[in-house]
């Protein structure tokens, strides 16, 4: 009954198209929209922005990011943490050096340097496929990281290594800095969610998608048909890292506020976005999101049930989220290796027969 | 199986309803898993059954009831910031989150917020220049005054010269580690010694580069800037290039029983700063009866007494002095965090007082002033006894040279006030 298309005509081939081609589809995406950006902002404090609602938003950008590479083109990387961290070093070393000039140009360019990076550690790619590319691109992520950590230009010599957020404002609100309000800060992390997921939809359903998706089923067919693998590949990378310096410098600006290499963008956190596009969905737009919530959440969640609400110890509750989350990993890839999005597609699959299924 | 279910609900909410009335809060930001678990649970342990002896012994402070709220950190950053928003709700008094990287995250949002924290030896070091850091205090001892002891001890070690001697600095390479840098640079010039530093990446446990590098260089001595299991890893490569121990100096977070424990007798002789004298402290007794034998404690108890969970029991009372202070100045019981910060820059410990409160000397004498959040910075040299399995003080306490920490706080102060436009003044 939901999820119908019967009596929805398609005029045009626009309409046809487009991103959304189910009315109600269409519907729901326009209503998550408005209670998002009309209703969220009204009612948002420190905590949810703080724990729950911005590290998701960012964390789904580096996911978007990690899924064209992973997912959509076929390539696995490793190196996601030292890509954020050159979009966070980057927009750091933006911001305290022009500091007149907007920080959403600041937080864009930095996804421009990181792209540039991520094509650079890209080229081995071209050689190299499946576990020796991983190798290669975790050679990225701790090359990355020892750089940020030994050239003191990129911390600016301060006397800790750390790099910390001035305030900056858009439209007059601060949105980095100690006294952003939690609304604007969850909004300039929406409004670049947004912009990362609509350019990230409609690269994946064009050309350059579909030649990513070509390569990723199998490369040498790929080639045959006239798919420019250096073309398809090395974009694929410039426009991960490009997602990935973009959610780097919000992760460190507006998150944060003050981040060190090591332990903000480590091996752990190429390991967690991982996690969230597998736990998601490869090849998934909505499955980033589903996978980059689930795993904000959880902690979260757990902390709640089992701290607040039970009164268990909190280093017990700790442990048994890596228990959980590992044997949550481990499930999804046996019974479900198309991860969230495919349940989320089953689901829309059997609300569409309802209440009559046969 | 239903009405067992309700029965919970039930006692929960029970407790939720109890625990809302007006008291005293105190979050502790621990972390009991993780690399630094080690380091993280007797702290927390100590700092927590402290406060659990005032509830029982005296009711609280000042007649007001305490209450601990626990948030399991990890020592990671993102999780710290989180559990510092879902405790400042509760009306938070306080937080000691016994990290650096945290410290840093929650500077500038506690001023925003004005809830005070106190960073006990560790966090961003300048924080002792009070009228820039108007809501930050790091008494009673910083990580420049640790390197300024260190070499001071070592001065005295060789006969007031270190000119053409090698110190080496083997760091955890995070701000923690990378905090004593300026300071020890600043020394070397002085003094005409040699620094060479060696990283070590998180969370510690490779270091046999590092040790491949002391064991071909030989460096006169080495300084350890370590947590968690990282100490443990260099006190066991330590012994097995054949290191003498006597010549490996560790700051106050890497120096605990449990760092050179599992290297054995081969740890014997290692040394390490402290800033808290250990031993039998009639407290410790107090706590044993009326907290952990009447079954409050907040680990399992086998901790009480080593030097983390005294540093943690010295934390408790550092900042419950502060409060029994800010209901003086306030006259009301409960008290705010506003209020709590007044009562920090008023604190002043007295040998006396220490005695008093069942903890003579476990630190140094120090008052605090709107200028300065730092303390004295004193600290002594302790040395592992491995036969007996104790610490025992080389030295009394030893003062830092404050010509060479004095200019570099004021300096990395001013650098901070500028980028955040701040104007330096007393509130």
């Amino acid at each position: 009954m939901i999820y119908r298309e019967a009596g929805d005509f398609k005029t045009s081939y626009p309409s046809d198209s487009q991103t959304f081609p189910i009315a109600f589809d269409r519907y729901r995406y326009w209503v998550v929209l408005a209670v998002a950006y009309l209703v969220i902002p009204y009612f948002i404090n420190d905590y949810w922005a703080n724990a729950i609602l911005v590290p998701f938003l960012i964390y789904a950008i580096a996911a978007i990011g990690l899924n064209i590479l992973t997912g959509y083109c076929g390539q696995v990387s490793l190196g996601t943490g030292g890509f954020m961290a050159v979009g966070a070093y980057s927009c750091y070393k933006l911001m305290t050096g022009f500091p007149d000039v907007s920080i959403v140009i600041h937080i864009l360019i930095s996804g421009g340097i990181t792209a540039v990076v991520g094509a650079a550690f890209g080229l081995p790619s071209l050689r190299i496929k499946g576990f020796y590319l991983a190798v290669a691109t975790l050679a990225a992520q701790f090359f990355l990281v020892w750089l940020f950590n030994k050239v003191g230009w990129f911390y600016n010599y301060s006397a800790s290594g750390q790099i910390s957020a001035p305030e900056r404002t858009v439209f007059g609100y601060a949105v980095t800095g100690a006294k952003t309000a939690p609304a604007s800060q969850y909004l300039i992390a929406l409004v670049f969610c947004t912009l990362c997921a609509v350019l990230a939809r409609n690269l994946t359903r064009g050309t350059i998608g579909r030649s990513w998706m070509a390569i990723r089923d199998m490369d040498i067919a790929a080639e045959i048909i006239g798919v420019n693998p250096l073309k398809a590949k090395l974009t694929a990378f410039a426009v991960s890292s490009f997602f990935i310096g973009i959610s780097g410098a919000l992760f460190f600006s507006v998150y944060l506020g003050a981040a060190e290499v090591g332990e903000a963008f480590g091996i752990q956190k190429s390991f967690l976005v991982l996690f969230m596009v597998i736990l998601g969905g490869l090849g998934s737009i909505f499955g980033s999101f589903a996978g980059a919530a689930f795993l904000v959440l959880l902690p979260v969640l757990l902390k709640v049930v089992g701290v607040d609400m039970l009164g268990w110890p909190t280093d017990l509750v700790s442990h048994l989220r890596l228990v959980i989350v590992g044997g949550l990993i481990m499930f999804f890839l046996i019974k479900e290796p198309h991860g969230l999005a495919q349940l989320w597609r089953l689901a829309k699959e059997k609300l569409r027969l309802w209440p009559f299924p046969y | 199986m239903t009405l067992k279910t309700m029965a919970t609900l039930a006692a929960t909410t029970a407790l939720c309803a109890t625990s809302a009335l007006a008291d005293l809060v105190i979050p502790d930001l621990s972390y009991r898993t993780g690399p630094y678990a080690a380091g993280g649970t007797p702290f927390s342990d100590g700092y927590q059954d402290y406060f659990n002896l005032l509830n029982a012994r005296d009711g609280g402070i000042g007649g007001e009831a305490v209450r601990i709220v626990e948030c399991e950190t990890g020592y990671n950053t993102e999780v710290g910031v989180e559990c510092y928003e879902s405790t400042k709700g509760e009306g938070a008094l306080i937080y000691q989150p016994l990290s650096t990287g945290i410290t840093y995250q929650l500077i500038p949002r506690a001023t925003a917020d004005e809830i005070p924290i106190h960073t006990m030896g560790y966090g961003r070091t300048s924080a002792a220049d009070g009228e820039t850091f108007n809501w930050v205090f790091n008494y009673p001892a910083n990580y420049w005054d640790a390197a300024s002891v260190m070499v001071n001890y070592l001065l005295e070690q060789n006969g007031g010269s270190l000119e053409g001697k090698t110190l080496a600095l083997l760091y955890h390479n995070s701000a923690y580690g990378k905090e004593p840098i300026p300071t020890l640079t600043a020394l070397a010039e002085q003094h005409g010694f040699t620094l060479a530093e060696l990283a070590v990446d998180h969370p510690g446990q490779e270091q046999t580069a590092q040790w491949l590098q002391i064991r071909r260089e030989r460096p006169d001595y080495v300084l350890m800037w370590g947590w968690g299991v990282m100490n443990q890893v260099a006190v066991q490569e330590a012994a097995n290039i054949g290191y003498p121990m006597d010549q490996f100096i560790g700051n106050w977070w890497a120096g605990a029983e449990h760092d050179v424990t599992p290297a054995g007798a081969a740890a014997d002789g290692y040394l390490s700063l402290n800033m808290n004298r250990v031993g039998d402290l009639p407290v410790l007794a107090e706590i044993q009866e009326m907290v952990i034998d009447a079954g409050d404690a907040a680990g399992d108890g086998s901790n009480i007494g080593s030097v983390l969970y005294i540093r943690g029991m010295y934390a408790a009372m550092l900042a419950a002095e502060a409060i029994a202070g800010a209901q003086e100045i306030h006259g009301v019981a409960d008290v705010t965090a506003a209020m709590v910060r007044d009562g920090m820059e008023a604190l002043d410990i007295t040998d006396a007082r220490m005695e008093e409160l069942g903890m003579a000397n476990i630190g140094p004498a120090f008052s605090v002033s709107c200028e300065d959040h730092g303390g004295s910075g004193l600290g002594i040299v302790q040395q592992w006894n491995a036969g007996d399995g104790e610490w025992v003080a080389l030295t009394d306490y030893i003062a830092p040279d404050d010509g060479i920490t004095g200019p570099l706080i004021a300096a990395d102060a001013a650098a901070f006030a500028a980028e955040n436009n701040i104007t330096p003044g007393c509130l």
